[in-house]
């Protein structure tokens, strides 16, 4: 790795330590100032009022997940009715048709469980008043939502015989009014200070410096591409001198994209494209902005449960997963594809900077191989999905790390709520399995846990793998399926892999040559982001519910320490366990037989 | 199921009216005040005209031109109203066939040029869009560029010099020189 590759990480590390500290504590008490009376509350009850919420209700657990789901099918209503309406609806200044019933489903599913899976392009498919009203508001509340059901999860460890697990209403409110929407605020000011655009003009043709020469695609009246006898497209010559830039509210859906870990972009090539993404010093705030929540919510698990090392804990066994990830991605990436080292044209054989530059297909100048690599590593560790880089033209390995990221569930780091409360389902286990070791009924942060406990944590940990698998062995199996691969070979198996793990695991990155945006896909891939979602978020509230009516036992001396190198230890050997058992067998059909093909000579 | 019901639609309204009309307002606000240019776009105006966008790569293909990172949006490269990458696999025979058709077209502005090829000249970027290239890969262009505009080498490079940015505070990113910016320099010098 690059001096430069180790300093860039370094000072990732360092900056979002330092930041996560002071906003865990921030978190911790906004979500704890229960039945305190202050100007806040004061202000917040005039919007209960309005709203008809009853602040000091506490729900029990079924009644909280249903909160949750209704809201959420709320949003799932909106988004899709504004992509069907846009046509009619005010501010579409392009036009921009009404979008497909499929496609339409597919991007509400997508937006509403925080994968932000897109089929679509952006700047191509969706009005600005869809973008603002619909997906900006749901990058919001799907994040909201994944910090509500972790708060709901530490109320239970922390609550003493209780029947309930706090109040959704009163918890979305406050996440979205003074979590979410201060720091995105900030945040979307800064990029639209360094190039991010912000505005709601129409798009703007620009006459370029010299005319581009091209072959257009010849159209049917319907407007699809005309093909001959062999399939190729029937091409016409062409020339333009004009570009159409695009516009629009671009950078305040942008910050919460991120601070969200959302990561559905305004355009097609999301934080690749220099509107979103203009500068290599915005791309570091913008990965230090993904992992920013998740990072602090650790440090305010610690806090509410009484205990900051607790927290520490957890931190440091996501820190020790990523940063070998990390490391793994920049390094495979710097090696670069041998194939284009030398290229044989007529007689002669020319050189390339290939191996020494490393893989630069489908990577900006401005980020190079250690920015893009990093980026690609931080997106999918966290559940963000944001790409700086085509992951899809990765080398093998390099596109491995994302792969396996997601495979793991989406514990390292993850999305916001969703990675916190994915990985204390991974310390359940690590303390029964403990437990089993040591012949003692295992016991986390004061509570037993039982075989209810256990059973909700086996539904939490299975699901998703048993959507990703069995998904995409429909999606090979099918001809449907298979019309979507791009690549030829076992890169075209590691597409459709790629695009179940993202979308169970609510990621949303895709390796993107398959042509995902067909029915078949959409619905597909629907069901995949909902029940990965959901199926895991009700088993988590379900144990929230039954954590929260047990007593609290007091530590003992056979009580084994949650904190400390050894939990770390133990908590890493889980997620690791689960994952590989998992998935080793899909990756070496996929990644790992590309890359004994594509470098054979060692 | 009936009482959850009101809770939940005027939570929705209201949440979604502060996040989804009044945020991106008071963004869009403050941005046009505060930074008109950046948050329209960074548009390089000549003669009144708007000609670019100091972000946004433009297509070169004439010799007496840098050319920047080969675009891989459809139907024309450089098309801004659809960015895209190729999704090429590195074992893709297309991604090799492009390699070989972009080193046969350097090649052919610049026969006598038979230095190694900066790979960030033959591989597509990955919003198609990129308004950088290397510090190598215009140095790679410089003597083709001033043969075609029968200017001295010094110039040139001067030009390039003045063109080329370092990393981000010094750490982030990596140095590039701005293709259009250049480009456009190039045709203000004095023929």
């Amino acid at each position: 790795m690059s001096n430069h590759a180790w300093l860039l990480l370094g000072l990732y590390l360092g900056i979002l330590l330092l930041l996560v500290r002071p906003l865990g504590i921030y978190i911790a008490r906004v979500m704890m100032m229960e039945n305190r009376v202050t100007l806040v509350t004061r202000f917040e009850d005039t919007l209960f009022r309005m709203c008809g919420i009853e602040r000091k209700e506490d729900m029990g657990w079924l009644k909280y997940s249903f909160a949750v789901l209704l809201f959420n099918a709320l949003g799932l209503l909106t988004v899709y009715a504004l992509q069907r309406l846009q046509v009619w609806l005010p501010l579409n200044p392009q036009a921009m048709a009404n979008v497909s019933p499929d496609s339409a489903f597919n991007t509400a599913v997508s937006f509403v469980t925080n994968t932000n899976w897109q089929g679509y392009g952006g700047e191509s498919t969706m009005g600005y008043l869809t973008q603002m009203l619909g997906l900006t508001v749901q990058n919001f509340l799907s994040a909201a939502t994944g910090i509500v059901v972790v708060i709901a999860l530490i109320r239970g460890f922390v609550r003493h015989v209780s029947a309930g697990i706090g109040n959704a209403w009163v918890d979305l409110l406050r996440v979205t009014l003074w979590i979410l929407l201060p720091l995105s605020s900030l945040f979307a000011l800064f990029l639209a200070s360094q190039g991010v655009i912000q505005n709601f003009a129409a798009y703007q043709d620009v006459s370029t410096l010299e005319v581009t020469k091209y072959d257009n695609p010849k159209l049917d009246a319907a407007a699809q591409p005309l093909r001959d006898e062999k399939g190729n497209a029937i091409t016409e010559p062409a020339t333009t001198s004009t570009q159409t830039l695009p516009m629009g509210p671009v950078a305040s859906q942008e910050a919460i994209k991120m601070i969200g870990t959302n990561g559905g972009g305004f355009f097609n090539a999301n934080s690749a494209h220099p509107f979103e993404n203009p500068t290599p010093l915005v791309n570091f705030l913008q990965m230090l902005s993904i992992f920013l929540i998740p990072g602090a919510l650790c440090i305010a698990f610690g806090c509410i449960v009484g205990d900051e090392r607790q927290g520490w804990t957890v931190l440091a066994a996501m820190t020790v997963l990523f940063v070998t990830f990390a490391i793994a991605a920049i390094c495979f990436e710097q090696q670069g594809n041998p194939l284009l080292a030398k290229v044989a044209t007529g007689d002669t054989l020319v050189s390339t900077t290939a191996l020494a530059d490393g893989n630069m297909e489908g990577k900006e100048t401005r980020f190079g191989i250690a920015d893009s690599a990093l980026f690609a590593t931080i997106t999918t560790a966290a559940s963000c999905g944001a790409v700086n880089s085509m992951h899809d033209s990765f080398t093998p390995l390099g596109g491995l790390v994302p792969l396996v990221n997601m495979q793991l569930g989406e514990v390292v780091f993850g999305g916001v709520g969703s990675g916190l409360y994915g990985m204390l389902v991974f310390a359940v286990l690590a303390v029964f399995i403990a437990g089993l070791m040591i012949g003692r009924t295992p016991e986390y942060l004061g509570k037993k846990i039982e075989s209810h406990e256990m059973k909700m944590t086996s539904i939490a940990i299975l699901v998703t793998p048993l959507l990703v698998l069995v998904g995409t062995a429909i999606a090979v199996m099918t001809e449907a399926g298979r019309a979507g691969i791009a690549n030829p070979g076992a890169h075209g198996f590691s597409e459709i892999l790629y695009a179940l793990s993202s979308a169970a695991n609510n990621n949303g990155s895709a390796f993107a040559g398959l042509s995902a945006n067909t029915p078949f896909y959409n619905v597909l891939l629907a069901v995949a982001m909902w029940f990965g979602r959901f199926g895991v978020i009700l088993p988590v509230l379900a144990m929230a519910g039954s954590l929260a009516a047990k007593k609290r036992v007091a530590a003992t001396a056979g009580t084994l320490p949650t904190h400390g190198p050894l939990f770390v230890t133990l908590l890493i050997g889980s997620v690791l366990l689960v994952g590989l058992l998992n998935y080793v067998p899909a990756l070496a059909l996929g990644p790992l037989v590309e890359h004994l093909v594509l470098w054979p000579a060692r | 199921m009936k009482m959850l019901l009101r809770p939940a639609i005027s939570l929705f309204v209201l949440l979604s009216l502060i996040t989804g009309v009044l945020y991106p307002l008071l963004v869009t606000g403050v941005a046009r005040i505060a930074f008109p240019a950046a948050a329209g776009g960074s548009l390089i105006i000549k003669d009144g005209k708007p000609i670019g966008s100091a972000l946004i790569g433009q297509n070169f293909s004439d010799p007496k031109y840098f050319w920047g990172r080969p675009s891989a949006t459809a139907p024309q490269p450089y098309n801004a109203a659809a960015s895209s990458g190729s999704n090429q696999g590195p074992l893709n025979p297309a991604l090799a066939d492009a390699v070989k058709s972009r080193v046969e077209a350097l090649h052919a502005a610049d026969p006598g040029n038979q230095r190694p090829i900066p790979i960030d000249l033959l591989t597509a970027s990955a919003s198609g869009l990129d308004p950088h290239i290397s510090p190598a890969a215009a140095d790679y262009q410089a003597e083709r560029v001033a043969r075609a505009r029968h200017l001295e080498m010094k110039a040139v490079r001067q030009l390039l010099a003045e063109n080329t940015e370092g990393r981000d505070l010094g750490v982030f990113g990596e140095p590039r020189v701005h293709v259009l910016r250049l480009n456009l320099a190039l045709d203000a010098l004095p023929q």
